[in-house]
């Protein structure tokens, strides 16, 4: 975390475990012995519709909420929410994105279509692209569920001056003891990722 | 020693400031934002703090005036919504005052993340003459709500603490203390306690008196846990000056450079000395709120001049987004990267296996007129459904429906139309009782359909009275749905699993058939609870689809068509529950 002041948007679909990742992010930015705070939503949006929490890390934070044009990286579980939340982002900041699709309710019924460009559409904003199959990659790493984890590995693998050990610390504070094992992997191997990537 | 400093869930740290505080008894009913409270109460020691899920709000705070006049502190909590439903209590316990501490923890959720409006309870605080404090982090969660008891014993009244969601639903650090042990003696007092029309005259001399002593101390309470609540800019005479509080201030704070800032801890009743010395020593004065101008009209009967909400709008949330584009104009305001084109809309829908997808797949089929109600199931009104007629307030689908059926019997002019209720057992229990007695007593003809999913569900699986455990998992009497109606009069009462579509039809078909009230209770447990066990993801058998489109109809998240047309079938999400088997006219979905 160079910059002294940090936001990152976390976007995805209702159940994806987008609420753990920025836990996960906020306890990282506590034990660093910064300010953060993380804003969260509840309820309703989480039965599979379009979720966004933002964390924001810096000397003193303010809003928890990130707005438009003012998010240094996005965090995004799903193609299409992406490209939903795009305008969030700073430009030249930087999107992660799994390469995940999900249909919409209005998808599904013929009603619209699932935007069949959206990888082109991302790689030409004037920000800096990374995507990957999460879900493939968390599979691989023993559970499905561990996505969000593999993504947040994405991110501190781009973000070089919080070590590995505390992320690893805030880890353990974040998730079930009894799941700790498979999200370090999957963890591990988002942070390698981003470093081949880099 | 330094202080534990955690990050906290601003609704963790209410609770934590109520335990800090010395709360003895806890009493809410669930509504987003403000549910994680009452969770979070539920974790501390049982033999310290009392904590329980009440039927409804009325209920919620009443057990704690009750355990404040018996002389412990205690607290409700409750979404904005409910608050209409305990304002009942509330007016009155403002007459009585208190003896423990008694707070009303109210989360208003401007932006409507998941509520059916948008209402601002400082409202109600002004017309109960109730103080109203207003929390704008974690932190101030925690040391507001122990301001807030304090502030009940002083002036010997009730304080509601006012979140909104964005302080309700955001992670900032806290630092924890230690709890205080603390109780009040308890001594009868008919004049204070007994509101009967003699002593309530006596009781509302003593609110006024109360009244204006808070008003004196105002300033000072605000000024005790906000040091710096004024903040001058150089030269500030010739630059704005900003009146905000809550999660405003956090918006202020990142929008504006270079001006003034008053934020205001205590919203009602606000501080005119303070604001009139603030406005001298500025130049225009702004105000920063969200939903209605309650401190701008304030600020205004003082007969100081201001903007408000001719610049910032009532209508949703506030951000720094819309503040920048309200105050500096559009241009100033545009993120660089443009706003998304046809991104098609997500919003929420029933879960893979959710019993209520079969519901209403089946009454969206039937023709009838559906009065819903507040929970998941009001998702029964979107595509492909289109499965409801009404969604008012918690309750409202029973006796609306019984409304509508009257409506119909006696005026031959109003359009005709089978018409059923559909209701949670949440929110059945809530206030769905009352609406059934009154179909029952007064000869109704409307079917309500209890769908009994044995949880609250949207709110994140609270238990409620009808399932047999408490908030802290101990096991309990469960109240019985069906003798229940029987006891009520109604005797046409049917239980039916709702994914048996077949007969849940056939059951709505004979009770609206017949002329008298009845209840339909389909039952089966939410998909998301722990204890219901799917067989796992069925699989479609490529040979045999004939690509109609039948199952789509289902609104399943599960099932989609790919880009060449065929049905498929995301193993991630789908966990067999089976409903689709029966729509495929050439059984090509199964296990």
């Amino acid at each position: 975390m160079e910059n002294k002041n940090l936001s990152i948007i976390i976007v995805g679909v209702g159940g994806q475990g987008t609420l753990l990742a920025s836990k996960f992010l906020g306890n990282a930015a506590m034990l660093s012995g910064r300010d953060v705070k993380v804003s969260e939503v509840h309820g309703m949006s989480q039965r599979g519709g379009s979720v966004v929490t933002s964390v924001k890390i810096g000397e003193k934070v303010y809003s928890p909420v990130i707005d438009r044009g003012e998010a240094d990286f996005m965090l995004s579980f799903e193609l299409c929410e992406a490209a939903r939340w795009l305008s969030f982002v700073k430009e030249g900041g930087t999107v992660i994105t799994s390469t995940q699709e999900i249909m919409p309710m209005s998808v599904i019924l013929g009603q619209t279509e699932y935007p069949g460009n959206l990888l082109t559409a991302l790689s030409s904003s004037n920000t800096k692209l990374l995507t990957l199959d999460a879900l493939k990659i968390a599979g691989e790493c023993g559970s499905i569920k561990s996505v969000n984890i593999v993504l947040c590995g994405v991110l501190a693998g781009l973000l070089s001056d919080i070590p590995e050990e505390l992320w690893l610390r805030a880890l353990k504070a974040t998730v079930p003891e009894k799941f700790y094992e498979v999200n370090e992997k999957a963890f591990l191997r988002g942070m390698e990722l981003a470093k081949s990537r880099a | 020693m330094d202080k534990e400093i955690r990050l906290m869930l601003g609704n963790e740290a209410v609770a934590r400031g109520a335990y800090e505080a010395g709360v003895s008894v806890v009493s809410s009913y669930p509504g987003t934002p403000s549910t994680e409270i009452t969770e979070f109460v539920s974790k501390y020691d049982p033999k310290e703090v009392y904590c329980e899920w009440a039927p409804n709000e009325k209920v919620a705070a009443e057990v704690a005036i009750g355990a404040g006049v018996a002389g412990a502190r205690a607290m409700c909590c409750m979404k904005h919504v409910g608050l209409n439903v305990a304002a009942d209590p509330l007016y009155t316990c403002s007459y009585t005052g208190v003896n423990g501490g008694i707070v009303f923890v109210v989360a208003d959720d401007p932006g409507m993340f998941s509520s059916q409006n948008e209402q601002d309870t400082r409202f109600h605080a002004q017309s109960s003459h109730v103080p109203v404090l207003e929390p704008s982090d974690s932190r101030e969660c925690l040391e507001f709500t122990k301001l807030a008891f304090a502030i009940s014993e002083e002036f010997d009244t009730p304080v509601i603490l006012r979140l909104t969601t964005r302080v309700a639903h955001q992670r900032s650090l806290v630092e924890l203390g230690e709890r205080v042990g603390t109780a009040k003696a308890y001594s009868k007092n008919i004049m204070k306690y007994c509101m009967m029309p003699a002593m309530a005259k006596e009781r509302h001399k003593y609110v006024d008196e109360r009244q204006r002593r808070l008003e004196a101390a105002s300033a000072d309470i605000a000024a005790a846990v906000i040091p710096n609540a004024v903040n001058y800019a150089p030269d500030s005479r010739r630059k704005p000056g900003i009146v905000t509080s809550g999660i405003s201030y956090q918006y202020v704070m990142d929008v504006f450079k270079d001006v003034s800032v008053l934020k205001l801890a205590l919203t009602y009743p606000l501080p005119a000395e303070l604001i009139k010395e603030f406005a001298a020593n500025v130049g225009e004065v702004i105000v920063v709120e969200e939903l209605e101008p309650f401190i701008e009209n304030y600020i205004k009967a003082l007969g100081i001049p201001c903007r408000g909400k001719e610049l910032f709008t009532n209508q949703g949330e506030l951000g720094t987004f819309a503040v920048r584009k309200a105050y500096y104009g559009e241009e100033a305001a545009a993120g660089s990267l443009g706003e998304p084109v046809n991104i098609p809309g997500r919003p929420p829908v029933f879960c893979p296996g959710c019993p209520h997808r079969a519901v209403f797949y089946t009454l969206s089929r039937m023709g009838l007129r559906v009065c819903g109600d507040i929970g998941c199931y009001s998702m029964g009104a979107q595509a492909p459904y289109n499965g409801l007629d009404s969604v008012v307030c918690m309750g409202a689908s029973v006796s609306m429906a019984h409304g509508m059926t009257w409506a119909m019997r006696v005026n031959d002019k109003v359009d005709r139309q089978k018409t059923v209720a559909v209701i949670g057992d949440s929110t059945f229990m809530h206030t769905g009782l009352n609406s059934l007695v009154d179909v029952a007593y007064n000869k109704g003809i409307s079917t309500t359909i209890i769908l009994d999913n044995s949880i609250t569900g949207m709110t994140g699986h609270q238990p409620n009275p009808a399932m047999g455990y408490t908030i802290r998992n101990e096991k309990t009497v469960a109240t019985d749905l069906v003798l229940l109606a029987k006891a009520m009069g109604i005797e046409d009462v049917t239980v039916v699993d709702p994914f048996d579509m077949k007969a849940f039809r056939k059951a709505v078909v004979d009770a609206t058939e017949r002329d008298c009230p009845s209840v339909i209770i389909a039952q089966r447990p939410c998909a998301l609870l722990k204890s219901v066990k799917f067989p796992g993801p069925a699989a479609i058998d490529d040979s045999r689809c004939i690509k109609c489109g039948a199952c789509l109809r289902l609104g399943c998240p599960s099932l989609s068509r790919s880009a060449d047309g065929a049905v498929v079938l995301d193993a991630t999400q789908c966990v067999g529950c089976g409903n689709c088997f029966e729509l495929c006219p050439k059984g090509a979905i199964g296990r």
